[in-house]
């Protein structure tokens, strides 16, 4: 895992294995990796500006459907703000304006004709420290289901128990499912946050930072989780932790300064970077 | 080495010598902060022992009667609170009905939905509006407020709901402009400050984060403000509203301007009538007699026994809120 013995200049060996035209449109030098998978989301010529400072710059990357994309990079570099694209939530706070595409299943989620909320109950989120609701455990999973499906009793039982099993948390909880939802562990407040997120089943999940206020052995669950939901979700991961970049993703984006200096294979982004910056990131030279 | 152990023994006292002092210091310290919180014990004690003794010639005189009748006859010298009771509880009912809305519509929309240019100028004007003297609010409830009702609003009500058998009673009678209904529409627009800026506050103490999961599972404003931001900010939220009908159930000045100051209780809340604060603000100064004294200082025992009511079943109500939601 530790790529810290690494020959940064190493020269790269991905980048003659795909002919030119699957150049990354950021003018990364390699070809995109994992061509041929099916696109999720078609990041195209994205900018990102905050009351006029341009905090992203033509970002162009896919997110492939049933894998894990890792965005790294050091704070402030724009990789929360990219996921806030995703689900739109910048929508929520005046002076923030997005331009280019974003192509969710073909349709470009930047339209203003794009419903929010609907948009939203298609791409969940995970935030960086738990956010439970003043509610009980099982109102917590049930108020998202509530806005879209009208369930009977019975349903709404069986799509809770489904939610918090999935996110490994219904052994938990099962006995206490009337009580509130602040009263969990950090770490089961971030599976219920989870399991929140998965019950009103999206398709695309957005995790910012999700482990980075938890200890190690619920870092170690949330992962766990998060490898078994590759197989259902498209998952788009910021993380500070480059070992957990490795270990969760099949794709890493590096990004600097708001702009997407690499992306391809996590393999590939740790143990042979094109970048100079890529490689100084990761073997810990700065950020 | 005796040097070296010397200038150590003399370190070692210095060092015990502050150590005194500072446990002398935090002693000192200790005691005055709580011959201050005493103090706050011993003002309340003082309050209610000088309220009860004085209010005893007229409890004495009517017995639990004073609070069951509404003869108020200052010549014969009877003396009921009901009509002031009945006034203060139904103005501030109205208050209420009127206020609690309003405050909740504005803070949310300062919270939730108000573009940047805008929050500055509101906060600045619900501020100003908190700070406009009572007074001011009575003179211009009766010059401007009152012959407004009068022409416009109270027809309005008569012709309307009047009509409705049943709840019509509330409505009926001729248009006087002053009156409960009017006392109450001014309360409410004098607690709406207070609600609204204490709503807006605790609705400002949501942490972001949890605003957005809810927007991140599809959740349009409305559902958020109901499921999250409420439930998150009830303690908050019911403390602005019990400060806002503390303010209402004791307010005096514009109350006495435009409540018509007549001690009837009437089917009608457009007819003039009179509160507990009003009557105490209008009689004190021609109060001649023990018993007429006393039921005056009475009357003020009852509007504290109310206020302290209120207080109690608002902790209440948090306590069962609190419980029900299992924290």
């Amino acid at each position: 895992m530790t790529m810290t013995h690494m020959d940064a200049n190493s020269p790269a060996h991905g980048s003659s294995k795909f002919p030119a035209g699957m150049m990354a449109a950021t003018g990364a030098e390699r070809a995109i990796a994992g061509a041929g998978l099916p696109e999720k989301i078609s990041v195209r010529n994205l900018d990102f500006f905050y009351d006029g400072y341009r905090a992203l710059k033509s970002i162009s990357l896919p997110l492939y459907d049933r894998q894990v994309t890792a965005f790294i990079g050091p704070s402030g570099c724009g990789k929360s703000t990219l996921l806030r694209i995703l689900n739109r939530m910048y929508d929520l706070y005046p002076k923030q304006v997005a331009t280019g595409e974003v192509m969710l299943d073909g349709v470009n989620i930047l339209s203003p004709k794009q419903d929010l909320n609907l948009l939203r109950a298609r791409v969940g989120m995970v935030f960086q420290k738990p956010t439970p609701f003043p509610m009980s455990i099982y109102d917590n999973i049930a108020f998202g289901v509530k806005l879209y499906e009208k369930l009977s009793r019975a349903d709404m039982d069986e799509r809770v128990e489904f939610s918090l099993r999935r996110a490994a948390l219904w052994d938990e909880v099962k006995d206490k499912l009337r009580q509130n939802g602040m009263s969990l562990s950090g770490g089961q407040q971030q599976r219920l946050c989870i399991a929140r997120a998965i019950a009103v089943k999206p398709s695309v999940l957005l995790l910012d930072e999700p482990t980075s206020a938890l200890d190690p052995i619920s870092t170690a669950k949330c992962e766990e989780l998060i490898d078994e939901l590759r197989s259902d979700y498209c998952i788009a991961i910021v993380t500070h932790n480059m070992q957990q970049a490795a270990r969760i993703s099949n794709f890493t984006a590096f990004m600097y300064l708001g702009e997407l200096i690499e992306f391809g294979n996590t393999e590939e982004i740790f143990t042979n970077p094109t970048k100079e910056k890529t490689s100084e990131y990761i073997t810990g030279r700065f950020g | 080495m005796t040097e070296i152990a010397l200038t150590l023994t003399d370190a070692h006292a210095s060092t015990a010598r502050r150590a005194r002092r500072q446990r002398l210091q935090d002693a000192a310290f200790r005691n005055a902060t709580l011959a201050f919180a005493l103090l706050v014990l011993l003002i309340l004690g003082g309050v209610t022992v000088s309220l009860i003794d004085g209010a005893l010639p007229a409890l004495r005189t009517f017995g639990f009667g004073f609070v069951a009748t509404e003869v108020w006859n200052p010549v014969t010298e009877q003396f009921g609170a009901l009509a002031p009771i009945y006034g203060t509880l139904v103005t501030s009912i109205i208050a209420m009905a009127v206020g609690i809305p309003v405050s909740f519509g504005i803070a949310l929309f300062i919270t939730e939905m108000c573009p940047a240019w805008l929050k500055r100028p509101l906060g600045v004007a619900i501020e100003l509006l908190a700070g406009i003297p009572s007074i001011i609010y009575g003179i211009w409830g009766l010059f401007v407020f009152a012959p407004f009702m009068q022409s416009t609003i109270q027809p309005f009500l008569i012709a309307t709901l009047g009509q409705i058998p049943g709840i019509g009673n509330l409505f009926m009678g001729p248009p006087y402009g002053i009156g409960i209904l009017t006392a109450g529409l001014i309360l409410g627009i004098m607690v709406l400050p207070f609600i609204t800026s204490i709503t807006r506050d605790v609705f400002e103490t949501v942490p972001p984060m949890v605003r957005e999961s809810a927007y991140g599972l599809g959740a349009t404003t409305w559902e958020v403000v109901w499921n999250v931001v409420l439930p998150y900010t009830r303690t908050g939220v019911v403390g602005g509203v019990m400060l806002g009908l503390g303010r209402a159930l004791g307010e005096t000045m514009a109350v006495t301007f435009v409540i018509g100051n007549a001690h009837r209780i009437s089917s009608s809340i457009m007819a003039p009538g009179t509160t507990i604060s009003a009557s105490i603000a209008n009689e004190f100064t021609e109060a001649v007699g023990d018993v007429y004294t006393a039921s005056l200082v009475a009357l003020g025992l009852i509007l504290f026994l109310i206020t302290f009511t209120v207080l109690s079943i608002a902790k209440l109500m948090l306590l069962r809120l609190q419980r029900k939601a299992g924290v």
